[in-house]
């Protein structure tokens, strides 16, 4: 039930009688529109020319195609938790988990597939992962030749981390020493290191 | 060579050239450019830049959208009245391009190997009710919109083709009238004759009658369906209006006709109001002797391109209307055209025709200094004019909203002042 008072009764502005004659206001719109017609300086400011011209982004914010992080011997970080396939509401990842080869953790992903057309870049993924694993990149300008192609796998986003560790680089320190050095010392966490607990 | 020369001194074959030549420039490079200039403008008055990739400037744009128009797949639905469907947006260009037939592009010309005195027009088709044919291949204009929403079989094209046809009827009447209003001014029909007495006089007759030209450039604006006036393809009600259903060449077929209508309109606008050819106001350019000027070749080329220069200003004016002036709701439409502008132009007409019995007749051979009392005259009648509207306008407290008059009215100021006083 609406009360009375919350209802707002907005009444049409009073025109005056040149407004009523519709052209003096036809006029006065008009120089506006002719203001940005003739305001060169303002088109070229707000235009980016893209491929030749990129924006500049926020990278630590900008959600775009994924990265899976490697550790600082070049492994991969993922641990296979699936924590970020059950957080993505786009159902596009797809891990197949198998027994670590280091003794520093107990499963590692076989495979690891992010479909990116099915992706809608909401970073929840990223948010999920326990140990930093899986990240989005301000890469954007993402192509390929057909469906296929566009699901990425395990040494492709691999790949896009060398890419794209310069222009973003890895969350210092990384959680992904396990707790072997409490994030402070990165020499101690070594595949060869025995596993404390 | 002969041959060129007497083909070129025979009028009917002058007029093919001209048909030919006008033919393919308007309709296969005007057209194309000024929908490349619509969209540069356009980007221009929205802080973009336009298109700029194709060639320098995006000059090849129109190639580009030509090419795609022709690759993209023709579809014709399988619901269509195909006849009429496939009809439609050709008979629309058709009508849009043989309104050219009577603009008089520059007077006469006097090829030196003509006979002495003789003449040809650069005219397609010098009609003596030239301003007729105008009205009536203008009117057609609508045609080619209702055929093809008709023929569509689809509720928004049918809507979007009754809405052009009513728009075209009520705005039929205020541009007839403004017409009539020039029409007895020189007590002619004829297109190159109206032009000759502007030019000569300098009296352009938009310094005589500026309301009745506000009213048939308006109403110009309607029957080309530009924006107010795009009603028939309101594209956020009709989804594309009378061309929902059209794709590839088709559409491109009525997207041509369109801009070939812009330019035939403000061609008669021009024509009748704003001295046709004649580079300036105020000066005489024309006098029935054999000079140069009047009859050569070269001078020819010169008034073709001061009409082509007012044709060209004439589009920005569109596109700058169409960036400014929002869409009419239809009752508002209809309000505009039957409540404002039929009015207004019924007074324009009576008061051309007190000028003319009061004796107040402009006569092209006295120049503008010779006209300046029937001038002031009929500004003076003008200005009563819009002071008349003024007062109306003034004495109408009704808030116009379209509403029903039987719901109850918009805007309880009771209601405002306690939402006031609640904010306070």
């Amino acid at each position: 039930m609406i009360r009375d008072e919350d209802i707002m009764m907005v009444a049409p502005p009073t025109l005056t009688t040149s407004d009523k004659l519709y052209l003096p206001q036809v006029i006065a719109g008009m120089r506006t529109t002719l203001r940005h017609m003739f305001s060169v300086a303002k088109r070229a400011e707000t235009t980016v020319q893209y491929p030749e011209q990129k924006r500049k982004l926020r990278v630590e914010n900008y959600r775009g195609v994924h990265r899976l992080n490697k550790d600082p011997d070049g492994r991969v970080a993922c641990v296979a938790c699936f924590m970020c396939s059950t957080a993505c509401p786009a159902h596009c990842i797809h891990i197949e988990a198998g027994e670590s080869p280091w003794p520093d953790r107990e499963k590692y992903p076989v495979k690891f597939d992010i479909d990116e057309l099915r992706c809608i870049y909401c970073g929840m993924c990223e948010e999920a992962c326990p140990c930093d694993a899986i990240e989005l990149t301000p890469h954007y300008d993402l192509v390929g030749k057909s469906r296929q192609e566009m699901v990425f796998d395990k040494e492709k986003l691999l790949r896009i981390f060398d890419e794209t560790k310069d222009v973003k680089p890895r969350k210092n320190p990384p959680v992904t020493d396990y707790g072997l050095t409490g994030g402070q010392d990165k020499a101690v966490a070594r595949p060869t290191a025995e596993r404390k607990v | 060579m002969e041959l060129i020369q007497n083909l070129l001194a025979n009028q009917l074959f002058f007029s093919v050239i001209m048909m030919a030549v006008g033919l393919g420039v308007i309709a296969g490079v005007s057209a194309p450019f000024a929908i490349l200039f619509e969209r540069k403008l356009s980007g221009w008055i929205q802080d973009r830049i336009g298109p700029n990739r194709v060639g320098p400037w995006g000059v090849l744009q129109p190639v580009a959208d030509g090419v795609k128009f022709l690759m993209k797949e023709d579809i014709t639905p399988a619901h269509v009245d195909k006849p009429v469907f496939i009809m439609a947006p050709f008979i629309s260009m058709i009508v849009a391009l043989i309104g050219f037939a009577v603009i008089p592009w520059a007077g006469e010309i006097h090829f030196p190997w003509m006979d002495e005195g003789a003449t040809v027009r650069t005219q397609v088709a010098n009609l003596n009710v030239g301003v007729l044919y105008m009205l009536s291949v203008a009117s057609l204009g609508v045609y080619g919109v209702v055929l093809g929403a008709w023929a569509s079989n689809n509720k928004y094209a049918f809507y979007g083709g009754i809405r052009a046809t009513a728009q075209m009827i009520s705005y039929e009447v205020p541009l007839g009238l403004g017409v009539l209003v020039v029409i007895l001014i020189g007590g002619t029909l004829e297109l190159d004759k109206i032009v000759y007495a502007q030019a000569q006089s300098g009296v352009w007759n938009i310094f005589l009658h500026p309301v009745a030209f506000v009213l048939v450039l308006t109403a110009a604006f309607a029957e080309t369906n530009r924006t107010p006036f795009d009603l028939a393809e309101a594209e956020q009600e009709l989804v594309g209006g009378y061309h929902t259903e059209y794709s590839a060449m088709k559409f491109a077929a009525f997207f041509l006709a369109e801009y070939s209508h812009m330019a035939t309109n403000s061609a008669l606008v021009i024509v009748l109001f704003l001295g046709g050819w004649a580079p300036l106001p105020f000066l005489s350019f024309w006098s029935p002797e054999h000079t140069w000027w009047n009859v050569g070749w070269l001078a020819a080329l010169i008034k073709f391109g001061c009409f082509f220069g007012k044709i060209a200003a004439f589009l920005v004016f569109y596109i700058v209307i169409r960036w400014t002036v929002p869409r009419f709701r239809f009752d508002q439409l209809m309000r505009l055209a039957w409540k404002g502008m039929v009015p207004l132009a019924i007074g324009a007409l009576v008061l051309q025709v007190l000028m003319t019995a009061l004796g107040f007749i402009i006569r092209p051979e006295r120049g503008f200094a010779g006209n300046l009392p029937t001038v002031l005259f009929a500004l003076a009648g003008n200005a009563v004019l819009i002071g008349l509207a003024m007062f109306v306008t003034a004495r109408s407290t009704r808030e116009v909203t379209g509403r029903q008059d039987n719901l109850p009215a918009v805007g309880n100021r009771n209601a405002n002042a306690k939402l006031s006083g609640i904010i306070q």
